[in-house]
């Protein structure tokens, strides 16, 4: 089997594997929306008390909070994805079993979660923004090139996301438990990537900060592609080196961790 | 039947045991977590920073305007902390009930039914978690915030409406804990649902009433009354007008409206236990 599509197996694998849940997904489908409006409201008052807050109008507002609720569980900004499996797998010894397999271990986990994001964009994601598009007026783009951009830039941010928690799941290898780690990993995600509030929305210097850091590249660099409140080239490029340097950042940590790994004879 | 022969004894003595069996389990789940220290430290800690970053969000919303929905911050911070200090008292007796629907798919909710002891009690106090303290915590730190900052002519009253918003508030998010473990019986997978009214009606609460759609503060006053948690009698406190055209009395009403739902979730959880059949393999 060729390399190429040993990955896109893992990948539809990945894809099949969380599509089997539909009623687990009809949830929280349904809690992504009752969340999206009770945002939505939030944001109009707040809209409405400085207009213009951020740079976004109200439609812009809106729109922002149902893209959060699409993107939220597809780029996994609150945890839920491969993590626990692998961090269980080192805990367990298991990891041994994957290491002397003839694929990469960071491929191998980046191809299985590339395919439950695509699911989770597909079912979680299309979903809400159709019952905010019913329920609140957006200000969604017309042009296909920007809904083109805004899909690359979600690629971008599932691998961003996808390689800040390879790390966390090796921290594993020091902890056994990596589940405090973990914990502060989706809370720093959760607030840091824009999901409770616009990156832009936050004062002077903390604004500054949250913006320069890896988790902007999950809401709030699609978000403004598809409001059309960035210039697309830019943001790909902020996406792209902090998905290469958190990559190359997981492939060391992964070789420091192996020489770790003690396999047991028997 | 039985348990109506025996007249009106028996439903005092099955609370009584329950209580009894509830508080053994979460003893003892409290004894086990106690085992790894730092792992709870570090939990417990997680939690209150997971929950007050729910604040921080208002508090950066209050760094660019000076009301929302014409509430000041002290009087959003009144709303947050009742709504977060009753739901973190729910939260902390009830919160593992979502993990029924594991039990419903694995098939280990029979060795519940065979104990000798209420299943609701055991569900309840299964993998009883300390850690949820953390969140009570932070609520009730918001709501000493907002009581030292807020401007109120107290009065007798308003100071005894406290402690009752949060023990109703905290029954009635109680009642939804079990009505949406009962509806797991239904629908095993979906356990997500319930999320929508726990930690999504917690979030709603939090903030003044007068930013939402009628409709919606419609469905939350009359349909599923989370309103009478917080927002109802904490606009008597606050001296505010509710956005609904309702009597003043309605703002005492909260213990009435949470013995109701506890009530109702009574006969939902034991409807939905009588519909379970195991999971046969």
């Amino acid at each position: 089997m060729g390399t190429g599509r040993l990955y896109a197996a893992v990948a539809a694998g990945g894809f099949r594997r969380y599509a089997t849940y539909r009623t687990a997904t009809a949830a929280g489908v349904f809690t992504n929306t009752v969340f999206g409006v009770i945002l939505a409201y939030t944001y109009l008052a707040l809209w409405q008390e400085r207009p213009h807050l951020g740079g976004y109008d109200e439609a812009q507002a809106l729109t922002y909070v149902w893209i959060g609720q699409a993107l939220l569980v597809a780029v996994s900004v609150m945890g839920g994805g491969f993590e626990d499996e692998l961090m269980e797998r080192i805990r367990t010894g298991d990891i041994a079993i994957d290491l002397y397999r003839p694929a990469d271990l960071q491929l191998w986990w980046l191809a299985g979660d590339l395919g439950r994001a695509l699911f989770q964009l597909l079912a979680r994601g299309v979903a809400p923004m159709v019952a905010g598009v019913l329920l609140f007026p957006l200000a969604l783009p017309t042009r296909p090139l920007t809904w083109l951009a805004f899909l690359a830039a979600v690629t971008l941010a599932v691998v961003v996301s996808f390689a800040i928690r390879f790390l966390v799941a090796l921290s594993a290898f020091w902890l056994l438990d990596g589940t405090g780690v973990a914990q502060i990993s989706w809370i720093t995600a959760t607030f840091c990537s824009g999901m409770l509030l616009p990156l832009n929305v936050f004062p002077g210097a903390l604004g500054e900060i949250v913006r320069a850091l890896p988790w902007a590249s999950l809401i709030q660099a699609p978000a403004d592609i598809l409001l059309g409140a960035a210039d697309p080239l830019p943001v790909f490029a902020r996406q792209l080196a902090w998905a290469a340097a958190l990559l190359a950042a997981g492939r060391m940590l992964q070789s420091v961790a192996t020489r770790r790994v003690v396999v047991q004879g028997g | 039947m039985a348990e109506t022969a025996y007249g009106g004894a028996r439903p005092y003595g099955r609370i009584r045991e329950g209580l009894r069996a509830y508080r053994l389990i979460t003893a003892m789940w409290i004894r086990s977590t106690m085992a790894y220290r730092a792992s709870f430290a570090m939990t417990t800690l997680g939690n209150f920073a997971a929950t007050a970053l729910d604040f921080v969000v208002i508090l950066l919303m209050f760094s660019r305007i000076d009301a929302l929905g014409g509430y000041q911050l002290p009087e959003v911070a009144f709303l947050y902390g009742l709504s977060a200090t009753a739901f973190g008292l729910a939260d902390l007796a009830l919160g593992s009930m979502d993990r029924l629907g594991r039990r419903l798919r694995d098939g280990t909710l029979d060795t519940l039914l065979v104990r000798p002891a209420p299943v609701l009690a055991q569900v309840a106090a299964d993998r009883f978690a300390v850690r949820r303290l953390g969140r009570l915590v932070q609520g009730v730190c918001v709501l000493g915030y907002a009581l030292s900052a807020l401007d109120i002519a107290w009065t007798p009253l308003k100071v005894a409406m406290i402690p009752l918003m949060l023990l109703s508030g905290g029954a009635i998010f109680c009642s939804v804990f079990v009505v949406g473990a009962a509806f797991q019986f239904v629908a095993q997978d979906a356990s997500e649902v319930q999320n929508s009214f726990t930690y999504g009606g917690q979030t709603l609460l939090q903030y003044p009433p007068s930013i939402f759609a009628k409709e919606l503060v419609r469905g939350v006053t009359f349909v599923l009354p989370l309103a009478f948690v917080n927002w109802l009698p904490a606009l008597y406190v606050l001296g505010r007008p509710y956005p609904l055209d309702l009597p003043a009395w309605v703002a005492f009403t909260p213990p009435l409206v949470a013995a109701g739902c506890c009530a109702l979730a009574g006969l939902a959880w034991r409807a939905g236990l009588r519909s379970y059949r195991s999971t046969g393999s």
